[in-house]
């Protein structure tokens, strides 16, 4: 469990320049819970994450792990890192090793693992991303895809064996089939192994498929929290924040601006659908209601 | 153009203004053949490309020199140079910048500039490669209309490549590269009425699409077939009404 009690950060504070950049944060994280980060560009999302794992080191406030205070003098940041882990942009630009197998062996090898140990476990993270080691591993992390080389990253934080993943925009720049791939990736993941999971990201589409608690961040501040559904039915203040709401939400509640005494609150195109031909009088077929 | 990583647009983008030669066939640009070494200034001049990442396509230190970077190489007189300068910057909405460091401008005014850069060696074309990929929706949105006003008012020509399907639709006419070859071509709203040939072509609908599809599945009449969420929105009130369901 992730905890966090009136974080403020501030940078280049005491200067000309200083930006306040988290302004007064309370938050609690429980373990398995799948969190959508959102909030505009300079809210101060990926700042406030990296005040999770102790790489960013808040000007006030706290920030506690399991009950452990991060910042205490006698944690060590690496063990946190480790169960917290964080998915930076683009992190594809971060691969320097020679291999693939190397490059995911890099965390696990920091740690102090013996060499095979963190390979055997580079392996095991290379096969949870659906790169077989046998094939991927040998090769130059430089000549893969851009799909490819996202999920190598992804598996360096997964070969730390972390409890809670954050992933910051994880799906920015690849092709339809790479977002739709790692999406399927994350949320098996979550599925299988229980992860903590936080998400930021610009595409509501994606925190209505995989979160199912929402979290706004304004200038500093959070503004909204709670179950994702409830969020995006507040559609006003989100665009009022220059934030879009998932597309089936905006074909509803531009339905409801003609007049027709449609629901709002549906995240998924299945759901949508559905309460689209409910108001038209068409039942859907039998098997086909949303789940 | 739109097309899985790996087809090919960005490798096309380049032949278009001779950064790449084509290995066999021809590029011609404006009766310009882009294998005649003495046509690339003339070719790049009249078809200017921005690239993917904000971060490294500007040059100078500030806004207006990177700029006339371009018309100072074509040699042009400075009052020239200045009135072009500052009738981009305006088209791009950057006039008020023109004095600022670039690498502190947002990665939608970034683009902007670089969109300025172009325009201001009067080009008959514009081909953006991916150049909303890195942006959040805010810079997406300023890119897009930017580019829109080019079209309209200025009749610029824009090849637009993108993963954005929902960019993709506004256009006249949707170009899709599979495996280095063209595998459909047409109006969007041909190529985005058969859900099935994009998903062999491993081109993800926006959820909107999926959305129209579906009803249209379930028995719903629609017209169109309606490719954003005003369309639809317009083509389910037009259906409410004729099923006797529209509000008195």
């Amino acid at each position: 469990m992730i905890r966090i009690v009136d974080v403020h950060h501030t940078y280049l504070a005491g200067t000309p320049m200083a930006t306040e950049a988290l302004r007064g944060i309370s938050l609690e994280i429980p373990d398995g819970q799948r969190l959508g980060l959102i909030g505009p560009t300079g809210s101060g999302k990926s700042t406030l994450v990296q005040t999770f794992n102790a790489l960013i080191r808040p000007t006030r406030g706290r920030v506690e792990v399991d009950g452990v205070d991060i910042f205490a003098p006698e944690v060590q940041q690496r063990r946190i890192r480790q169960r917290v882990a964080l998915l930076f942009q683009y992190p594809e630009y971060q691969l320097f090793e020679e291999t693939v197998l190397e490059d995911v062996a890099f965390g696990p090898r920091n740690l102090g693992l013996p060499p095979d140990e963190a390979r055997a476990r580079a392996a095991e993270a290379l096969r949870l991303v659906g790169l077989d080691p046998a094939v991927f591993g040998p090769r130059s992390p430089f000549a893969l895809s851009g799909g490819e080389m996202r999920r190598v990253a992804l598996a360096g934080v997964l070969a730390m064996e972390p409890q809670t993943l954050i992933l910051d925009e994880p799906t920015a720049g690849l092709d339809p089939q790479g977002k739709a791939e790692l999406l399927d990736l994350v949320e098996a993941l979550h599925r299988r192994r229980g992860l903590t999971l936080v998400l930021i990201t610009h595409n509501m589409d994606e925190v209505a498929r995989l979160t199912e608690r929402v979290v706004v961040l304004a200038a500093g501040q959070v503004v909204m929290d709670g179950p994702t559904r409830e969020v995006f039915a507040r559609a006003d203040e989100l665009v009022a924040l220059d934030l879009d709401i998932p597309q089936p939400a905006q074909v509803l509640r531009g339905l409801r601006r003609r007049g027709l005494a449609v629901r709002v609150d549906a995240l998924t195109v299945a759901e949508a659908r559905d309460e689209i031909l409910r108001v038209l009088g068409t039942p859907p077929a039998p098997g086909e209601e949303a789940r | 153009m739109v097309g899985p990583n790996g087809s090919g647009k960005s490798t096309l983008a380049r032949c278009l203004n001779a950064l790449l030669r084509p290995t066999a066939g021809r590029v011609v640009v404006d009766g310009l053949d882009t294998r005649d070494p003495e046509t690339v200034w003339a070719v790049r001049q009249r078809v200017g490309l921005v690239f993917q990442n904000p971060d490294n396509q500007l040059v100078a230190t500030v806004v207006e020199e990177d700029v006339a970077f371009g018309p100072e190489n074509l040699g042009l007189p400075p009052a020239e140079i200045r009135r072009r300068v500052d009738e981009a910057l305006r088209v791009v909405e950057m006039l008020p910048y023109r004095r600022h460091a670039p690498h502190l401008l947002s990665g939608g005014q970034k683009q902007r500039v670089a969109i300025a850069g172009i325009l201001a060696m009067r080009p008959q074309c514009i081909v953006l490669d991916e150049a909303t990929a890195m942006l959040d929706p805010r810079g997406r949105a300023e890119v897009l209309a930017t580019v829109r006003r080019l079209r309209e008012a200025a009749g610029i020509a824009v090849v637009h490549i993108t993963h954005h399907m929902e960019e993709a639709v506004r256009a006249d006419r949707v170009v899709v590269l599979d495996g280095g070859r063209i595998a459909r071509a047409g109006p969007p709203r041909e190529v985005f009425a058969d859900p099935e040939a994009l998903r062999r072509l491993r081109l993800v609908p926006p959820p909107v699409l999926e959305l129209g599809w579906a009803l249209r599945a379930a028995g719903v009449a629609l017209d169109g077939p309606p490719l954003t969420v005003e369309e639809l929105v317009a083509a389910l009130a037009a259906a409410a009404e004729r099923a006797g369901r529209a509000p008195a």
